[in-house]
C-alpha cells in the first residue's frame, strides 16, 4: 500500500508538478528548443524581407541584419520597371485561377463518380488513379514536352493550363470525402426524380464544402508554385509564370551581378499570396497533411 | 448475439437499395463515364500517353526537329540505355556522377529530415508547453512556399559573404564559397586527417567508369547547401505526419509506463517509437521517393555546377534533352530514374511488411511526397 500511495504524484498531470525542479528544467529546455527552431525556420524570411528594402551595398555588407539602413525602394522599383514581373504576375494569376476552378470541378465530378456511381470499369479506373499518384512528376518532364509538341500546343496558354486541369490526388481526396457522406440524402433526391448531375450539383456538392475548400487551397498553392511544368510547356518569355520568371531572373541573363534586393523582393512578392492563404486557412493545410491518418 | 444484432440492420437497407440501383444501372453507367470523362481525357492525354511516347523516344536518336514519330528518326534500340551503363564515355561519366551525387543527397536528406521532423513533433506535442500552434505553423510554413522563391532566398543566405558565412564568422569559422566549392565533404574530412592525395588503390578503375576515389567523395560543399535547404523545407510536412501519429498514442499508455518507472528515453524507445512505426515508415518512404526527384532547387541554385557535383539524374535528363537536344538519352535517364524510385519503394515496403505484418499496406500511396524534395 505504501508503495501505491507513494507513486501517484508521478502520474499527476503537468501543472501540479510545476514545483518539481526537473519538470521546470525540461520546460525551459522545451521552450529553448522551440525558440531556436522558430528562428531557424522563420529568420530566413525576416532576412528576405529586410534585405529586399536595402540598397545593394547595404545588402552585401550586412546580410544578417533584418533592418535596412537606409530604407530603399530601388529594388521594388526595378522589379516593376526593369523586369517582366507584371506580366509574370498576370500569367500566374490566369493559370492559377483556371487550374484551381478546373481541378475543383473535374476532381469532384470524378471523385463523386468513383465514390457513388456504379459504372463498368470503376474499380479499374480507381486503380489507375492510384497508380498515377505514384508516378514521380519529375520523370514526366520530357514526356510532357513530347505530347505538347505533338499536339501543337507547346508554347501556348493551352499547353500551360490544360494538362494541369485534373490531378489524381485531388480526385482521391474528393472520393474519400464523398464516401463519408450518408447515402440516404442523395437517395431521397434521386427518388424525387432528380438527375444524377442535379443530385450531385445541388445536394451532394453543398455538403462537401470542407473538402472543396481543402481542394481549392491545395490547387491554388500547387498551381501558383508550379515550376517544372512551365519549364517544359512554354519557351516564350511572354508566357512565363512567376516561378519561371523568377528562375530566369536568377539563372538567366539577368542573373549576372548580385542585385540581391531585387531578387529577394521578387521572391517575396511571389510568396505573399500563398503566405496569406496559409495564415487564413491554416487548418485546411494541416488537415491535408494529416488526411490519411484521419480517414484511416 | 451482439454481432447478429449489429449485422441485421446493416443488411436490411442494403437489399432494396441495391435492387433500386439495378433499375437505373444503364443510366448510372452512362453518368459515371460522363463524370469521369474530363479527368480520363486529361490524365490519359498528359500522363499516360506521354509516358508511352517517351518510352518510344528513348529508343531513338530524336534531336527535337519535327515529329519523333516519323520514319526519318533513327531507331537505335536500347543503345541510349546501354550507353549509360556499359560504354565508357562522357555520357556514362555524367550519369554515374549524377547517381553518386544523388545517393549522397538521399543518404543525408532522408535521415536528417526524418529525425528533425520527429524531434520537432515531439517538442510541439509536449503537453506542458504553450504557444505550440504558433511554432507548429512556423515549422510548416516553408513547406508551402514556392521552391523557386525559397531557392532564391537560400542563394542569398549562402552567398560568399552572405548571412550563413557571417553567422559562422561570429563563431570564428571561415565559411566556404558555398556554390563555387566542388570539394567533396568526405575528401575534406580525409584531408583533415592528413590524406590529401588519393591512395593509389583508389585512383584505379572503380565501377561504371568512375574511380573509387570519385565514388567516395561525399556530397560537395555546394550540394551541402542544397541539402540544407531541402531538409529545412520538407521537415515541416513530415513533422505534421509525426504529430498526427503522436496524438494517437494513448496518454494512458505513457502514464502507465511512467508508473512502471520507465525513464523518458525508455518510454520514447519502447512505447512511442513502436507505436508510430507505420508513420516513420511512411516518412522514410516518401522521403526516398521525393529526394530522388530533386530538380527545382538544382535548376535555380546551381544548374549542376560546380564541376557537376550538384548534377542529379532528374536535372541531367532535363539538360540532356533541352540543352543538348539529345531527347533519346534524356528520356532514357528519366526511365532509369523512374525505375530507381519504384524499386526503392518496393524494397522498403517488403522490409516493413516482413517486420510488421499488420502494416498499413494501403496507406503508403495516399500521400504525395512534397515535390522537389
Amino acid at each position: 500500500m505504501a508503495v501505491l500511495t507513494d507513486r501517484p504524484p508521478v502520474a499527476v498531470p503537468a501543472p501540479r508538478r510545476r514545483r518539481d525542479p526537473r519538470a521546470l528544467v525540461s520546460r525551459i529546455l522545451g521552450y529553448a528548443v522551440l525558440v531556436f527552431f522558430g528562428l531557424v525556420f522563420l529568420y530566413p524570411f525576416v532576412i528576405q524581407l529586410g534585405n529586399s528594402f536595402k540598397t545593394e551595398p547595404d545588402a552585401a555588407a550586412n546580410p544578417l541584419s533584418p533592418i535596412p539602413d537606409p530604407v530603399s525602394l530601388a529594388g521594388f522599383e526595378r522589379i516593376f520597371a526593369g523586369t517582366n514581373f507584371p506580366l509574370w504576375l498576370g500569367n500566374s494569376l490566369l493559370v492559377t485561377v483556371l487550374v484551381t476552378v478546373g481541378r475543383v470541378f473535374f476532381d469532384s465530378l470524378a471523385g463523386y463518380a468513383l465514390a457513388r456511381l456504379r459504372f463498368r470499369g470503376r474499380a479499374g479506373l480507381f486503380a489507375a488513379v492510384v497508380a498515377v499518384m505514384a508516378v514521380p512528376p519529375v520523370v514526366l518532364l520530357i514526356p510532357k514536352f513530347l505530347v505538347l509538341n505533338q499536339l501543337g500546343i507547346y508554347n501556348s496558354y493551352t499547353g500551360l493550363i490544360v494538362p494541369l486541369l485534373a490531378d489524381a490526388a485531388g480526385i482521391f481526396i474528393m472520393k474519400q470525402f464523398f464516401e463519408s457522406i450518408p447515402v440516404s440524402v442523395e437517395e431521397a433526391a434521386r427518388i424525387d426524380g432528380a438527375s444524377v448531375f442535379r443530385t450531385f450539383w445541388s445536394v451532394v456538392l453543398p455538403m462537401a464544402k470542407p473538402a472543396l475548400i481543402t481542394l481549392t487551397i491545395l490547387s491554388f498553392q500547387g498551381s501558383w508554385n508550379e515550376f517544372p511544368h512551365s519549364l517544359v510547356a512554354v519557351q516564350d518569355p511572354d508566357l512565363f509564370t512567376l516561378p519561371r520568371g523568377l528562375a530566369d531572373l536568377v539563372s538567366g541573363s539577368l542573373g549576372k551581378g548580385s542585385q540581391y534586393p531585387l531578387k529577394l523582393g521578387a521572391a517575396l512578392l511571389a510568396t505573399i499570396p500563398v503566405a496569406v492563404l496559409f495564415v487564413v486557412f491554416q487548418r485546411y493545410f494541416v488537415r491535408d497533411a494529416n488526411d490519411g491518418s484521419d480517414k484511416g | 448475439m451482439a454481432t447478429e444484432a449489429l449485422a441485421a440492420p446493416a443488411t436490411t437497407p442494403a437489399g432494396p437499395s441495391r435492387r433500386r440501383r439495378g433499375g437505373t444501372r444503364g443510366n448510372e453507367n452512362l453518368a459515371g463515364w460522363l463524370f469521369v470523362a474530363p479527368v480520363v481525357v486529361i490524365l490519359g492525354l498528359f500522363l499516360l500517353l506521354p509516358i508511352l511516347m517517351a518510352l518510344w523516344v528513348s529508343l531513338t536518336d530524336w534531336n527535337g526537329q519535327g515529329s519523333p514519330f516519323t520514319r526519318d528518326v533513327p531507331f537505335v534500340g536500347t543503345e541510349n540505355y546501354t550507353r549509360l551503363f556499359t560504354e565508357d564515355g562522357l555520357d556514362r561519366r555524367d550519369f554515374m556522377t549524377s547517381i553518386r551525387n544523388n545517393i549522397y543527397y538521399v543518404g543525408i536528406v532522408v535521415p536528417a529530415q526524418t529525425v528533425l521532423a520527429l524531434g520537432l513533433a515531439l517538442v510541439v506535442n509536449n503537453r506542458m508547453l504553450k504557444g505550440k500552434s504558433f511554432f507548429r505553423s512556423a515549422f510548416y510554413f516553408p513547406s508551402v512556399t514556392s521552391s523557386v522563391a525559397i531557392s532564391v532566398v537560400f542563394l542569398f543566405l549562402f552567398a560568399n559573404s552572405g548571412a550563413v558565412n557571417r553567422l559562422l564568422g561570429l563563431f570564428g569559422i571561415d565559411g566556404p564559397q558555398w556554390f563555387a566549392d566542388s570539394r567533396g565533404v568526405l575528401h575534406l574530412l580525409l584531408g583533415a586527417v592528413g590524406v590529401d592525395d588519393p591512395p593509389a588503390a583508389l585512383t584505379g578503375g572503380g565501377p561504371f567508369g568512375l574511380s573509387w576515389w570519385d565514388w567516395l567523395s561525399g556530397p560537395s560543399v555546394a550540394m551541402v547547401s542544397i541539402i540544407t535547404l531541402v531538409v529545412w523545407t520538407t521537415s515541416g510536412t513530415f513533422m505534421l505526419m509525426f504529430l498526427a501519429a503522436l496524438q494517437n498514442v494513448p496518454v494512458a499508455l505513457d502514464e502507465a509506463s511512467t508508473l512502471d518507472g520507465a525513464s523518458r528515453w525508455q518510454r520514447f524507445r519502447h512505447v512511442t517509437l513502436p507505436l508510430i512505426k507505420p508513420t516513420t515508415f511512411l516518412v522514410v518512404t516518401l522521403g526516398l521517393i521525393g529526394s530522388w526527384q530533386v530538380f527545382d532547387q538544382v535548376y535555380v541554385m546551381s544548374q549542376g555546377d560546380p564541376a557537376k557535383t550538384t548534377l542529379t539524374p532528374a536535372y541531367l535528363s532535363y539538360r540532356t534533352a533541352f540543352r543538348d537536344f539529345d531527347y533519346g538519352s534524356g528520356a532514357a535517364i528519366s526511365f532509369v530514374l523512374f525505375l530507381i524510385i519504384i524499386v526503392l519503394t518496393l524494397i522498403q515496403r517488403r522490409i516493413m511488411a516482413d517486420r510488421d505484418p499488420v502494416g498499413r499496406r494501403r496507406r503508403w500511396w495516399r500521400r504525395r511526397a512534397p515535390e522537389g524534395s
